[in-house]
């Protein structure tokens, strides 16, 4: 026997929805890919348990119970490098990770700058293991020189607009940029990080670039381009999201501007909250190799308060594959990025959570509410009606990252031999579970 | 102790002292087959060498050669201007092809730094650093080490001012590990815009006045100044870099008595070093050439046989 009147329940896990400020033991019931009803133990629950299937109940005892995660930054390649990543192999990795919906950036090839890409995006997603929502170019073909058909974009789908991977070096390019995208009230997203001052640095600039011999890139690079911003946000009243901060100038420049009241948002990455630049050492590690570079200590400092005082607004794994052929080089040679989706819950809990810098429930709203606030995205939160979307942690299972053990279909982890503790048991999506 | 404690030179930064000691004491015994009539040892007999060049080089790569030669090892140049950048071969198929041909020993100078460790990671053969990147040019500082030591018979204790593009220089890099280990107390000078990023946590006095670099040193190592630096817009132009940083007659006074010129060459006379200087008494310019052979044959000796080892 059956239950008809639901189609899913998730038993004795604890419930976090950070949007309700919800945080007790309770079962979850589905139906109709929806999120139907949340209810604490009682005699009247456990008798409707009776009518279930046991294939229709999920044991989640000793497990979180959250809202599906969100990342607002992730490469999936496809088209163009599917030898690194495809649509589908990357919304595999989101799943793994816990992720149930995630933002793709433009720089594929040929760029997001156009509907029909953006189309094909859309249409390879529809089978695919977790949400994607498109960010398109801001201008064409990511070169900053003239506006991408915003609009078109938008109208197709497009949640945001980033030429990620590139500053818009020029002001009034970016000016236009925030003005023009206001009408859509959609924030650009910006990687912030000044080419001239960059000056083709591939680490953070600091005594270890000295000691090593690699060409550095200051943290001023990144700082001058998120004050640069700011001004124009406040000149435009438009919105502005900075991509993956990384220094701790920047951290006080968006807090000052959030003060402002100017509608500034940030995002983190966890290789920045976690990995400093005394981690490239003499083994030449190109899976640490990123833009922004990983910083200095100060810096990693920096951005974890940030998170935790509210300054970035959350977290997003800036998930970039390279293949091994392309990684397996000199270091500067390297092509920056290093994957991400799969390792984010575990290095959140276990060097945040575990060291008593941020609950659950913060980290959770980092990585749901946050970012769907931001982007305006459904989800991120356990309402009554809302789309099934649910992620299920074991929050202290111990793992190792394995490279071998990846869905992405690239290995460029840093994190590859960590042992870390909390791992996504499993992950549901539109009422599906596609991962376990 | 007549082993070195690693298979390969990678860099200085990680050699210790025995390591440093070892390797200048046996150059010592190689310096005097140099001066023989019939300057070959059988040494190296039956052990394979390749010289791998990706950047071009005159001196430092002839050197190799001719140590080699003088270890009576069989020797293969591999050079090239191509870096994989420009998407040929990779690094790695490149040296597990020339492995493949049974090679023992491997002299690398590379663009990119890190490209000798990489080496270590790619085949069996032990590596030797010929020159990474802006990163470490071990045999350089320890053919000048021994250039000092031979004259002072000491290095502890000495005074050794670098001076030029502190920011880009392995040799430099090289010298101030290595010289430090040893007990010399090392001073940088060079411009501003040429000092990397918190050069002091080097543990070495900076300066930007190179006449109070000078003050009271003994050895003064003088690095070749590029044109290109100059075009990257890091200083004016050479004229103003004579005026501020070359080291003349006028500036020598500064030093202690028995003061020493070096440099490794290749000079530009005029503007980081006056004729006058380099060709003076105190100059061991051509010294360090002639050493460089005896300190690079101790190296390729020390490492020989020791392929496929643990690390």
């Amino acid at each position: 026997m059956a239950s008809k009147k639901y189609d899913l329940v998730i038993t004795n896990g604890r419930v976090i929805d950070p949007a309700l400020g919800f945080g007790k033991d309770a079962f979850v019931f589905i139906k109709d890919a929806r999120i139907k009803k949340i209810e604490v133990e009682s005699a009247s629950v456990r008798n409707e348990l009776k009518s279930f299937d046991d294939s229709q109940i999920i044991d989640a005892s000793g497990k979180l119970v959250v809202p599906g995660l969100i990342d607002i930054h992730v490469h999936l390649r496809e088209p163009g490098r599917e030898g690194a990543e495809t649509i589908d192999s990357g919304c595999r990795a989101a799943a793994a990770g816990g992720f149930t919906s995630v933002c793709c950036m433009p720089n594929t090839t040929p760029r997001i700058d156009n509907q029909e890409t953006v189309k094909f995006v859309q249409d390879r997603a529809k089978t695919a293991s977790a949400r994607v929502y498109v960010v398109g170019a801001i201008t064409k073909n990511i070169e900053g020189k003239q506006l991408a058909e915003i609009g078109d974009l938008v109208k197709m789908g497009a949640v945001a607009i980033t030429d990620d991977g590139h500053y818009v070096q020029d002001p009034n390019m970016m000016r236009r940029a925030l003005e023009y995208a206001r009408m859509f009230d959609i924030p650009v997203m910006q990687h912030a990080e000044d080419k001239y001052l960059c000056d083709g640095g591939i680490m953070n600039e600091s005594f270890q670039s000295t000691r090593l011999g690699l060409k550095g890139s200051p943290a001023a690079a990144e700082e001058i381009a998120v004050l640069r911003d700011i001004a124009l946000c406040r000149l435009t009243r438009s919105r502005l999201h900075i991509q993956h901060v990384s220094t701790k100038g920047a951290v006080d420049a968006i807090r000052q501007a959030k003060a402002e009241g100017l509608r500034v948002t940030a995002e983190v990455t966890p290789h920045h909250l976690v990995l400093t630049d005394d981690e490239i050492g003499k083994e030449f590690n190109t899976n640490l190799r990123v833009n922004p570079p990983i910083r200095s200590e100060a810096d990693r400092d920096a951005v974890v308060a940030g998170l935790v005082d509210g300054t970035i607004d959350c977290i997003a794994s800036d998930h970039a594959p390279h293949t091994d052929e392309d990684k397996d080089c000199e270091f500067d040679i390297a092509p920056p990025g290093m994957i991400g989706l799969e390792t984010t819950v575990g290095l959140m809990k276990t060097f945040l959570i575990d060291k008593g810098i941020m609950s659950w429930a913060d980290v959770i709203r980092k990585m749901t509410y946050d970012p769907a606030h931001i982007l305006g995205l459904p989800g991120g939160n356990l309402s009554e009606g809302a789309p099934a979307d649910i992620t299920i942690i074991d929050p202290d299972k111990r793992w190792t990252v394995n490279a071998s053990k990846f869905l992405s279909r690239s290995k460029n982890s840093p994190f590859i031999g960590y042992k870390l503790s909390g791992k996504v048991y499993k992950t549901i999506m539109n009422g599906k579970i596609v991962f376990e | 102790m007549s082993r070195l404690s690693s298979r390969h030179l990678l860099g200085l930064e990680e050699t210790s002292q025995e390591d440093i000691q070892l390797i200048l004491n046996t150059a010592e015994t190689f310096r005097e087959v140099i001066d023989r009539t019939i300057k070959r040892v059988p040494t190296l007999r039956g052990i394979t060498v390749v010289n791998l060049f990706y950047e071009p080089s005159t001196r430092t790569r002839i050197s190799f050669e001719l140590a080699e030669k003088r270890l009576s090892a069989d020797i293969v140049n591999f050079s090239t201007s191509t870096s994989s950048v420009k998407k040929g071969e990779s690094l790695r198929d490149t040296v597990q092809n020339i492995e493949a041909m049974k090679i023992d020993m491997v002299v690398v100078r590379h663009g990119s730094a890190g490209a000798p460790y990489f080496l270590t990671q790619c085949m069996d053969a032990n590596i030797i650093n010929g020159g990474d990147g802006s990163h470490e040019h071990p045999t350089q500082a320890l053919l000048d080490m021994y250039t000092i030591r031979k004259k002072y018979k000491k290095l502890k204790g000495l005074r050794v001012v670098l001076v030029g593009d502190i920011k880009h220089s392995r040799v430099i890099r090289s010298n101030i590990w290595g010289l430090k280990t040893m007990g010399a107390s090392v001073a940088l000078c060079g411009p501003a815009t040429l000092l990397p990023y918190d050069v002091e946590k080097f543990g070495c006095d900076v300066y930007t006045d190179v006449d109070e670099a000078l003050d009271g040193a003994d050895v003064v190592n003088i690095m070749r100044i590029q044109l290109e630096r100059q075009q990257g817009g890091l200083f004016p132009s050479q004229r103003e870099y004579a005026n501020l940083f070359g080291i003349t007659k006028e500036r020598l006074k500064r030093l202690n008595r028995n003061y020493t010129i070096m440099h490794p060459g290749p000079m530009n006379r005029g503007v980081e070093i006056t004729s006058e200087v380099a060709d003076g008494k105190n100059s061991v310019i051509l010294d360090q050439v002639t050493n460089g052979q005896a300190v690079r044959m101790a190296v390729l000796y020390l490492l020989s046989g020791r392929k496929g080892e643990e690390e």
